[in-house]
């Protein structure tokens, strides 16, 4: 690696990232829910250059039987990259870091689904890297969680997620490849129930004290309550009425006149205005 | 119960296709919709995610600097792999390549190998030492049926106009710069068959091939060679009806092949 050979950048001075970002600015977040139509449930998540599908199965019968629990649904998370989605071609098939990482996604998950309500089950959580730069792991935890929800599952909350650490003689927030080559990097991915404010992954490597730790986990959390806002639209898009519903709106009022307007969406709300007059 | 519902489907489709119908409304020689949407993936040095009816294919290639095989010390070479995600049906599992993914990978390799459509002397970097290896790899995102064609398109799409990496001169990839374009010199189609009930039926849904008795593929170029066949599954066709599918793999091919250039 060439890493010596490159000028040290020093963000107190430049005041900026290499990428023009603030500190504490995560790079651009969209995800779309419901884009794998075999899936019980699925999402497509795009941060910065990192690009993820993640799919739900279940709760299906736990095979082979002796992983299933008798007093809850397991959690069976696979985390994986296709081979072209780093610059230096993966060879295929799972190796340590993948499952690692599929272990730590699949726990932090399990505090956010009422497992206990489906016993003996498991649970499928897949999620695929297709492109990356940086924080992967924490781009598919927060589209796993939305796959979650849009497979209907019972749950206390959502996951969000995001990294924060350090790079360049500054905390930040999410940090992109360039940032986790620093000579000073320290990643921490960390993940909560945005609602309870409950810690749900955290990992980290390189120095830190405790109290930029002080500081930095306070900047996560509110960067974590951003995500959620993104994931919360995402469902809420998805589950916004579709053609085949509001024609059966319409059809209800015409007989009824029920009172729908709290539970359905703007567009709906304008049709069903017509019917009215 | 799963089954029981799936055997009822299964012999609907066979009943139908006796009639000449089919459960989507389609002719029995007509093509789902279908999209290429190329460079989705910055870290590739090609990609197309290929979306044909519900199946959702995406593929990237990476290149590599490796060492030529003594008995084509002048020639590049490519590498595919096709890889069925659990993510993409309940019926997949993960773990090593099952046969049905090594068959798939293998028949689109084939397609593009034969069909001379890659100048594999235009992928030598040092004659004896160092040759280009283009490692394709496709994973199925969505698996509704005819993985073998989502495949092989977006495998083509994804070489057509992929970037070669630059190097440096000790032939090391230089990361993230890009000296030429691979050019493909064919496009080869592959189109794929079944026999339900006896009747051909182009472009197999999910359920489609779960009631074949028998498959057909044929990779077919715009200068009107065939690159590769493959039969699959127990049953049989004849000689007739094989005709009459590489008749209509031609005819198909060049409609694909004019999408594929528009990508």
């Amino acid at each position: 690696m060439s890493k010596n050979e490159e000028v040290v950048v020093d963000y107190k001075k430049t005041k900026k990232r290499l990428d023009g970002r603030k500190m504490d600015e995560i790079r651009p977040l969209s995800i779309k829910a419901g884009v794998i139509p075999n899936a019980d449930g699925s999402a497509y998540l795009e941060w910065g250059q990192n690009k993820v599908y993640a799919a739900v199965y279940g709760p299906r019968e736990a095979l082979p039987k002796h992983t299933a629990n008798p007093l809850r649904a397991v959690i069976k998370a696979e985390y994986r990259m296709a081979s072209f989605s780093v610059p230096e071609r993966k060879r295929p098939g799972p190796n340590r870091r993948d499952m690692e990482i599929s272990k730590v996604l699949g726990e932090a998950l399990e505090r956010a689904v009422f497992v206990e309500q489906f016993p003996n089950t498991e649970i499928g959580v897949y999620v695929e890297v297709v492109d990356s730069n940086a924080g992967s792991r924490v781009a598919c935890l927060t589209a796993a969680s939305v796959a979650l929800a849009d497979a209907g599952m019972p749950m206390r909350d959502l996951v969000s997620a995001t990294g924060i650490g350090k790079a360049f003689n500054e905390l930040v927030v999410d940090l992109d490849k360039a940032e986790e080559d620093a000579p000073d990097a320290v990643d921490i991915p960390i993940a909560i129930l945005p609602n309870s404010e409950e810690i749900v992954l955290l990992q980290m490597d390189g120095l830190l004290t405790k109290k930029e730790w002080d500081q930095l986990v306070k900047t996560g959390i509110a960067a974590c309550k951003k995500v959620y806002e993104i994931q919360k639209k995402a469902l809420q898009e998805k589950f916004k009425l579709g053609e085949a519903s509001e024609k059966l709106v319409e059809e209800k009022v015409g007989e009824k006149k029920v009172n729908t307007e709290k539970v359905v969406s703007k567009e709906a709300n304008k049709k069903i205005k017509k019917v009215k007059k | 119960m799963r089954s029981t519902v799936l055997d009822y489907d299964v012999s609907k489709i066979v009943e139908l296709a006796r009639q000449g119908k089919r459960i989507d409304g389609r002719a029995l020689d007509q093509m789902r919709e279908f999209s290429i949407q190329k460079n989705i993936a910055e870290n590739a040095e090609g990609s197309a995610l290929v979306t044909l009816g519900k199946t959702k294919v995406i593929a990237g290639l990476k290149m590599e600097v490796g060492t030529p095989y003594p008995d084509s010390p002048d020639k590049g070479s490519i590498s595919i792999g096709a890889e069925a995600l659990p993510l993409a049906h309940s019926e997949y599992e993960s773990g090593r390549p099952s046969m049905s993914e090594i068959e798939i990978a293998r028949v689109v390799d084939r397609g593009i190998r034969e069909s001379k459509a890659i100048d594999f002397n235009g992928l030598c970097i040092k004659e004896g030492e160092a040759v280009w290896v283009g490692y394709l790899d496709f994973y199925v995102l969505n698996g509704d049926g005819n993985i073998f064609d989502a495949g092989a398109i977006s495998a083509l799409a994804t070489f057509n106009n992929a970037k070669i990496p630059k190097l440096n001169e000790n032939n090391k990839i230089v990361k993230h710069e890009y000296n030429g374009t691979i050019k493909l010199e064919r496009l080869p189609v592959l189109t794929t068959f079944v026999k339900v009930g006896g009747k051909i039926l182009l472009d197999p849904t999910y359920l489609e091939e779960k009631a074949a008795e028998a498959r057909y593929s044929v990779s077919t170029t715009e200068d009107g060679y065939m690159a590769a066949m493959q039969k699959g599954i127990g049953g049989s066709f004849t000689v007739d009806e094989v005709n009459y599918m590489i008749e209509k793999g031609f005819e198909v091919g060049a409609e694909v092949r004019k999408k594929i250039i528009k990508s």
